[in-house]
């Protein structure tokens, strides 16, 4: 039985059933007696002073229960939003960090603000009503573009804050660095652009909110990843609910990608508007007000400059980049652009001096904040331009200029010059791997193949590494991190021997309820179908920080492991009485315990039934029950890495660039279940091809308004977007997680935008192209090839 | 104004507003929340039910101008079968065609309405047909799996 439902197999989904047969919970299904919807009315300017709010008139309109701006949230004593995570300028001082009313109150900062609330018996009278909301705006000039705002005499997003900037934060070492590129013998520079991305979880977020005015009680169901956290962040700073007057459960959640990982404005005012209304309330965004008001992604425009020696060795890396902040600071905001990137930067090379300077800068637009990546994604692109483009400056063939620099299996663990240090890995048998796979000596012959039907043929490698596994407090709280980030497991073993396991990461979507129930199989040799995974419900589990920064299983699985260890070392004490033997002379395999060397055992099921119904129990020395719960803060972040190799057809005709092949090979650590983790990478480097070649999130720069509002304007990748990619997992350990697992949830999205746009880059680069910026739209594309044609006519 | 249906074979008859979506209408008054909304401008087909056994986008329909047809959402699928699952259901799960399960019902009914118009066909027909429904987790690989998989499993000989 072990054997097919523990570590390394493939088993099914046990919360496939629900889904597919439409019996999902998901927040938008929850239904309360007495229910109220709510919709918010939102800014239509970028910036605008609010000179008044008239609700008269729509308060009375039929069914309409209250109307609630900003100032009556102020009124009420509702603080701001708070951001979980502040950095540290170069010079050491704090971040500019503006208070975030919950709703405007005098001024909007992005279209898509929320100014009013509008709460009805039904939707239709909430929007109706919300027509009928008059707010005076007094429209200011807004800035949406980063470069813009940083210029003097800029329109400022805060009247307070100087340059729109939020901080100016460096890593590395600059004179190092400095030394570096005086005696390099080449130095290969780059500008580009990382561009702006809508998460786009297919299930618009949404929350209902009850408050039982006989208990003095708030639940609040929200489509979150981290419904404990949401619990302190929103009961504490904003709210001020005790705690223990707060439940919020994060039932089936509809995807997340880090879109659900902040505390929303919107979760805090249906919470209080139910106590307000005394009445449970509704909202679910609708999906062009979610492309107005979820946290974005990514949009950093940067420059770098990479120092090789005359062999093409990498002997410093400079690095500028200008992040966009947004309107106000997201949860974890100006974490992103500096922790999360510039720690990365020394990515899988000995690249023995790195400075990076980070600019965060305020504009009229939605707030920017992790996306599946969060900063990764930016680093490796970057990193992996730059390299192809140094070495095609310096002739030296893309794939050896890469080995040279690597580091080698032997030299792990590697102290990066970027603070982290990355306990294992192997890069350079991910990219021997990968090449093979792809057959990259074979790309010749396919390249011409496709010149004879008149296509231009590209093909693409990166290599990456990432810092996953969030995180190591004491990592993290030095980098600015304002709490621990540790996670939480109870095992509870049923008086029948059946388990449930409650867990504060949050599956909506990876497969947690069956990965973390192989981990319990694997160790207690109960099979799957006889364990239940409980998340999401702040009244049934512990504590817990959620699921982002691919850490449940790191983080999550080594909590959930080292519960299941005292469940084994309890049953240890419970069966050596049993068996009048010594605790240290038992053993736990198989599920059984047994007396080493001899076959006296007793099963698992022997032992909790003794636990429960105490007979032939050690009472006076054991508590009765069989329950343990651990909390595991990690010691170090996890290191996946990997190499991945793409290949495109251009049609030079049109511009359309189509994605033929897909090759990753990722060092994931130990893999708990093969599909699963294929399913990750499938869906991560569809949403790392969606940036590269469709996805981009456009403001208009005059009216600051957005452009890409819809899935008409904003392109998400459709399935004949897509080839069938082939992933392969080649792993190290990890030393210090349970199994030795590292994490797989974003390594496809940060492998994926450098190998597309290299390999489109290698289409084009007999045409002078050295760099396209993303999305390589058809546009862009036809732009390049019809600009460097004309030139290079122009030059012969 | 008033309106009689039928509803995974179940007949129904309800006085709605004539504008009332088809969408709501089902996730609202028949409270059958399998049938998902994941945008406002039909790209998505998270809402895919069938109408008269032609796959539709539920938040494109009327719910009014269902008199007197046949609805039927992800709940009645399997019973148009007389399976505990609908053979494109088994093939999604065996698949691992679903990761947060937010488009799937759509996925499978769209898939259904595919299947019985395309008996054999290849991958790119799979691929072209979902234009119209968007999956952000899976990146399609498994679903287009799911769906070549269920098809031969909906045309298989009966006994096999
Ligand atoms: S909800 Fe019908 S297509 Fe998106
Ligand atoms: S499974 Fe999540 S959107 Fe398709």
């Amino acid at each position: 039985m072990n054997a097919h439902t523990g570590i390394g197999a493939s088993i099914l989904r046990k919360e496939d059933r629900r889904f597919i047969t439409g019996k999902g919970n998901y927040v938008a299904d929850i239904r309360r007696p007495g229910m109220l919807r709510g919709v918010f009315l939102r800014s239509p300017h970028a910036h605008a002073r609010i000179k008044g709010i008239d609700t008269k008139a729509a308060a009375a309109m039929d069914g309409v229960a209250a109307i609630f701006t900003g100032a009556d949230l102020a009124a009420d004593g509702v603080g701001g939003l708070p951001c979980a995570w502040g950095v540290s300028n170069a010079d050491g001082t704090p971040m500019k960090e503006p208070a975030r009313s919950a709703m405007a109150v005098d001024k909007v900062r992005c279209v898509g603000d929320a100014v009013a609330f509008i709460v009805a018996e039904t939707l239709e009278q909430a929007l109706v009503a919300a027509e009928a909301v008059v707010v005076d705006y007094e429209p200011l000039p807004a800035v949406v573009s980063m470069l813009d705002a940083i210029r003097p005499g800029a329109p400022a997003v805060f009247d307070d804050i100087p340059n729109n900037t939020c901080f100016d934060w460096e890593c590395g070492d600059a004179q190092a660095t400095a030394a570096a590129f005086a005696k390099a013998a080449h130095v290969a520079r780059i500008s580009l652009v990382n561009n702006r991305l809508v998460g786009n979880p297919m299930e618009p977020r949404a929350a209902v909110a009850e408050y039982d005015s006989g208990r003095d009680h708030y639940t609040m169901w929200t489509t979150s990843q981290f419904p404990h956290v949401v619990k302190v962040l929103m009961g504490n700073f904003v709210l001020n609910i005790p705690q223990h007057k707060l439940r919020i459960v994060a039932p089936d959640v509809g995807g997340g990608f880090g879109v659900k990982q902040f505390l929303y404005a919107e979760e805090v005012i249906t919470t209080w508007a139910s106590r307000k209304t005394g009445r449970p309330i509704k909202w679910i965004n609708e999906r062009s007000d979610g492309f107005l008001s979820d946290a974005h992604g990514r949009d950093h425009v940067s420059e770098a400059e990479l120092a090789l020696d005359e062999s093409g060795r990498f002997l410093g890396l400079k690095v500028r980049t200008i992040a966009n902040m947004g309107g106000y600071l997201s949860t974890f905001g100006p974490n992103i652009p500096t922790n999360l990137y510039g720690l990365l930067l020394a990515g899988v090379y000995t690249t023995p001096a790195i400075h990076c300077e980070v600019k965060g800068v305020f504009t009229n637009t939605v707030p920017v904040d992790a996306y599946r990546g969060a900063g990764r994604p930016e680093a490796t692109f970057l990193l992996e331009r730059l390299v192809d483009v140094a070495a095609s400056e310096m002739n030296i063939d893309k794939v050896e200029i890469r080995r040279l620099n690597m580091i080698d299996a032997s030299q792990y663990p590697y102290q990066t010059p970027v603070i982290v240090k990355y306990d294992s890995g192997d890069p350079k048998a991910c990219l021997d791997t990968a090449l093979k796979e792809a057959d990259w000596a074979g790309f010749a012959e396919r390249k011409a193949a496709s010149k004879a039907r008149g296509l231009l043929r590209g093909i693409g490698v990166c290599t990456y590494i990432e810092a996953c596994g969030l995180a190591p407090s004491r990592i993290v709280q030095s980098l600015g991190a304002r709490a621990g980030i540790f996670e939480s497991a109870t095992v509870r073993m049923h008086v029948t021997g059946d388990v449930t396991v409650l867990i504060g990461t949050h599956n909506h979507g990876q497969g947690h309820e069956t990965t973390f129930a192989q981990i319990v199989s694997e160790m207690l040799s109960v099979p799957t179908d006889k364990i239940e995974i409980v998340f999401g419900d702040t009244d049934k589990v512990q504590f817990g920080l959620g699921t982002y920064g691919s850490r449940s299983l790191a983080v999550g699985g080594t909590a959930l492991a080292k519960a299941t260890n005292k469940i084994i070392a309890k049953g240890a004490k419970i069966a050596a009485h049993m068996l009048e033997a010594a605790d240290t002379d038992i053993v736990f395999e198989k599920g059984s315990f047994k007396i080493a060397g001899t076959d006296r055992s007793k099963s698992l099921g022997e032992v909790v039934g003794a636990a429960y119904g105490l007979v032939n129990f050690p009472i006076d020395v054991l508590e009765p029950g069989m329950e343990e719960k651990a909390f595991y803060d990690p010691v170090n972040f996890t290191y996946p890495g990997g190499a991945h190799i793409a290949e495109v057809e251009i049609d030079p005709e049109s511009g359309v660039v189509e994605l033929v092949s897909y090759v990753a090979v990722d060092d994931i650590g130990t893999v708990i279940n093969p599909m699963i983790v294929g399913g990750q990478l499938h869906g991560g480097i569809a949403q790392g091809v969606g940036q590269a070649l469709y996805e981009n999130c456009v403001y208009d720069e005059a009216s600051g308004q957005m452009l890409t509002g819809s899935f008409m304007d904003y392109c998400m990748p459709r399935a004949d977007n897509l080839p069938n990619m082939q992933i392969t997992t080649q792993s190290t350990q990890c030393t210090h997680t349970s199994f030795g697992v590292k994490g797989c949830g974003e390594v496809g999205t940060i492998g994926s935008p450098a190998t597309v746009i290299n390999a489109v880059v290698d289409a084009l680069s007999h045409l002078g192209v050295n760099h396209v910026d993303m999305p390589a739209t058809p546009g862009r594309v036809w732009r390049l090839i019809h600009n460097s044609a004309t030139q290079l006519r122009a030059a012969e | 104004m008033k309106v009689e249906l039928s509803i995974n074979g179940r007949a129904v008859s309800a006085d709605i507003p004539p504008s009332l979506l088809l969408s709501d209408f089902l996730r609202e008054n028949c409270e059958l929340t399998g049938t998902h909304v994941g945008c406002d401008t039909s790209q998505c087909g998270a809402c895919v039910v069938h109408v008269d056994g032609v796959s539709m986008k539920s938040c494109t329909l009327l719910a009014v101008a269902m008199d007197g047809r046949s609805v039927t959402t992800i709940e009645g699928l399997a019973g148009t079968v007389g399976a505990e699952l609908h053979p494109m259901q088994e093939a999604f799960h065996v698949n691992h065609g679903l990761q947060c399960g937010f488009c799937t019902p759509g996925m499978i009914m769209s898939a259904v309405d595919f299947a019985k118009r395309h008996p054999s066909p290849t991958e790119g027909e799979v691929r072209r047909w979902l234009e119209g429904n968007i999956c952000r987790c899976t990146g399609y690989q498994n679903i287009v799996a799911a769906i070549l998989a269920g098809t031969k499993a909906m045309h298989a000989p009966q006994g096999d």
